[in-house]
């Protein structure tokens, strides 16, 4: 394979972009696959099952309230997507829980999607996204 | 130890056996994330609670992991079920290893 002059000017200012770019500041994409792969363990994932409530729009990120429940589930795990780092918190439901439901406040970085993943005890995983507009960010300067 | 750690706990205090009921409890915490930084650029080390335990008699109710993006004061709110009277505690841990507990006597009747 033989590259013209024009070619080879391209790919090297390609590369000098791509090792200019600013570290990434937020979790992206990939982070949070890994903490929902890390999660489910293998176990299979589907879409529904865990009903996630959170406010549409938060005008302040440092205080969101949000609500999970999952009837059934052993545990529920919080990940904010657009978040340094994605992960939230972490339920887990003993033997004298009225519900497999819990409410907290959590700090949002940015508009973002928050997904709540939900255990079964037999190792499968229930997954619910919810999207929240964030006025102001709750991650500090 | 964190300053003015105060945990705040509401059960009620008589419930029906078998019935779920609902538990609120909040704890005064600044919950450092680690991702600020001050005025001179230096980032604040996290200081958080990061574990939050529910029991009743012995037996679990509750339990959470919590990481640097739980709000300022958590807060939780969650259903408990109980067969018998007894006692309720709460146990936060901190990041600096300071143990917070709370407790609270259930009636049954």
């Amino acid at each position: 394979m033989e590259f013209t002059r024009r070619e080879t000017l391209a790919i090297g200012a390609g590369a000098a972009a791509v090792s200019l770019m600013p570290l990434q500041a937020f979790a992206d994409q990939e982070a949070t696959d890994a903490a929902v792969a890390e999660y489910a363990a293998g176990g299979a994932i589907t879409d529904g099952g865990v009903e996630l409530t959170t406010p549409e729009i938060a005008e302040n990120g440092n205080t969101v309230p949000i609500s999970v429940s999952a009837p059934g589930a052993a545990s529920i795990l919080i990940l904010a997507s657009g978040n340094p780092s994605p992960k939230v918190i972490e339920f887990m439901f003993g033997s004298l829980a009225g519900s497999q439901s819990a409410s907290c406040r959590i700090r949002l970085a940015g508009t973002q999607d928050v997904i709540a993943l939900a255990k079964m005890p037999d190792g499968s995983v229930r997954r619910g996204t919810s999207t929240v507009k964030v006025t102001i960010g709750g991650c500090g300067g | 130890m964190a300053d003015n750690v105060k945990p705040r706990v509401r059960v009620p205090r008589s419930v029906t056996a078998g019935e779920a009921f609902e538990v609120k409890t909040l704890i005064s915490h600044k919950m450092e994330s680690g991702q600020r930084k001050d005025k001179d650029g230096n980032r604040i080390p996290r200081s958080i609670i990061n574990h939050f335990s529910c029991d009743f008699n012995g037996e679990n109710v509750m339990q959470a992991e919590l990481q640097g993006a739980v709000s300022t004061n958590p807060y939780f709110q969650f259903d408990a079920v109980v067969q018998e009277s007894g006692t309720m505690t709460f146990t936060w841990n901190d990041d600096d290893g300071s143990v917070y507990t709370e407790s609270k006597d259930i009636t049954v009747g």
